[in-house]
């Protein structure tokens, strides 16, 4: 349970940290929280050539409202999203999906930046950030590109950046008003990794119909999967009880989940039903 | 190939030289010699190492001993004022909160930080700030109550 050996990097500045991160011939890797990556090099399942920690990088290490945006630095940890009045004010799914996030002494390294690029289908924040329709900055030595969700994320904890790429920053638009959001899980503790789970945004026009709908599961897949087919059912109509069991059909009803399909389909569809229900209602408070 | 750190543990600087591959709970134990950060599973899992890095609780099997230098760390052995117990650490005495022991310090070091910031918990949200550490031994509740008592007596100590 000890990791293999590495050279290692602190640098100070994102253009270090991307020049190492370039180095031709030699498997290297960014540490940021490393709450998902030690764990992986103390198993030995990750042996990488060399570590670049970002820990030193003072420039990544942000979580600001800019105008009507949130921009969060490559450093910003998740315990900053769970505590920032700024979150609580403009971006509550996110702060209610990092409380749902591993335990307190995990979220005061771990960084949402990290969570993002771990790529764990079964985490809570790149679903949240999937629902919120957030914008993935990427940057190397080579350049800069700005992904989507579905750009970024892959397959099973793999994601469109390429080896010498670093998500730096993740740009959340603010939520139009009449919007309620809300996220749902189902973990077999408190901490642990959700079975199944749901987030939602719901927002409203000035008649009280749904003009807009997100929807996004967790564990349900190889990626963070937006229900479109759920998100187009609930578009014009009224949120009520009969339009939500509808859309939370709609959402389960595509899915490939392999052998546990029964109790799977049941978990997310029960999530996503409360998600929206509890969308729906904040949205009209 | 190895690097110098200096680590300020408990208010003492510690010196040492280590691999990028050492885990702060292994610099802690056997360079800085303080074997009250115990270690269990180390893959961030059970608890039993955490520590505080300036003030905030973390694993420390899940950071190198690299990372740490430079910063602040608090264990296990910077709680108890010299010859007496933390308050956290009496109430644990008198609800009988520990059996084995192994899990305390990580325990007693998550508990502190937790109360720092929620002086008043409710008892669920009790629950869910101990989540993330593992007692084999005491079924929790006893560790529930000594955190309910420990907050009563920080709260009255604060001249709250």
């Amino acid at each position: 349970m000890k990791p293999a050996p590495f050279a290692y990097d602190a640098p100070g500045t994102l253009a270090e940290a991307l020049a190492l991160l370039a180095a031709e011939g030699e498997d290297v890797k960014p540490l940021a929280g490393g709450q998902s990556l030690v764990p992986l090099l103390n198993f030995r399942l990750a042996r990488p050539d060399r570590l670049v920690d970002l820990n030193r990088v003072e420039e990544l290490a942000y979580l600001r409202r800019d105008g009507d945006v949130l921009r969060i630095g490559a450093l910003a940890r998740t315990r900053a999203l769970e505590r920032s009045p700024d979150v609580a004010a403009g971006w509550p799914l996110l702060a209610d999906a990092a409380r749902l996030v591993g335990h307190p002494q995990i979220r005061a390294r771990g960084t949402v930046c990290g969570s993002v690029a771990h790529a764990d289908p079964a985490a809570e924040l790149p679903a949240a950030l999937a629902a919120l329709d957030a914008r993935f900055h990427v940057r190397s030595a080579r350049g800069a590109r700005t992904l989507s969700s579905r750009e970024l994320f892959v397959s099973y904890f793999t994601t469109a950046l390429e080896p010498d790429e670093l998500l730096v920053e993740i740009e959340v638009p603010s939520l139009p008003p009449r919007t309620g959001a809300a996220f749902v899980e189902h973990a077999r503790t408190h901490g642990d990794f959700a079975l199944g789970g749901a987030a939602a945004v719901v927002s409203l026009d000035g008649s009280g119909l749904c003009e807009q709908a997100r929807l996004a599961l967790v564990a349900a897949g190889a990626v963070p999967l937006r229900a479109a087919d759920a998100e187009r059912l609930l578009a014009g109509s009224r949120p009520d009880a009969r339009a939500v069991e509808a859309a939370a059909d709609a959402a389960v009803r595509g899915l490939h989940l392999g052998g546990e399909d029964a109790w799977r389909r049941a978990l997310l569809r029960e999530t996503a039903r409360q998600a929206l229900e509890r969308a729906a209602a904040r949205s009209a408070a | 190939m190895t690097s110098r750190i200096a680590v300020e543990l408990n208010g003492r600087l510690y010196e040492g030289d280590v691999e990028p591959r050492t885990l702060l709970s292994d610099f802690i134990r056997h360079g800085a010699g303080l074997t009250g950060t115990h270690v269990g599973c180390e893959h961030g899992v059970c608890g039993a190492c955490t520590v505080q890095l300036e003030g905030e609780p973390v694993r420390s099997c899940l950071m190198l001993a690299v990372q740490a230098d430079g910063r602040s760390l608090r264990t296990v052995e910077g709680l108890a004022p010299a010859g007496g117990l933390h308050p956290i650490q009496a109430a644990f005495q008198e609800r009988h909160a520990l059996q084995c022991g192994f899990c305390t310090p990580g325990f007693l070091l998550s508990i502190e930080a937790f109360l720092r910031e929620r002086p008043d918990p409710g008892a669920a949200e009790i629950r869910e700030a101990l989540a993330g550490n593992l007692c084999r031994c005491t079924g929790y509740r006893a560790i529930v109550e000594a955190v309910e008592l420990a907050a009563e007596r920080l709260r009255a100590g604060r001249g709250a």
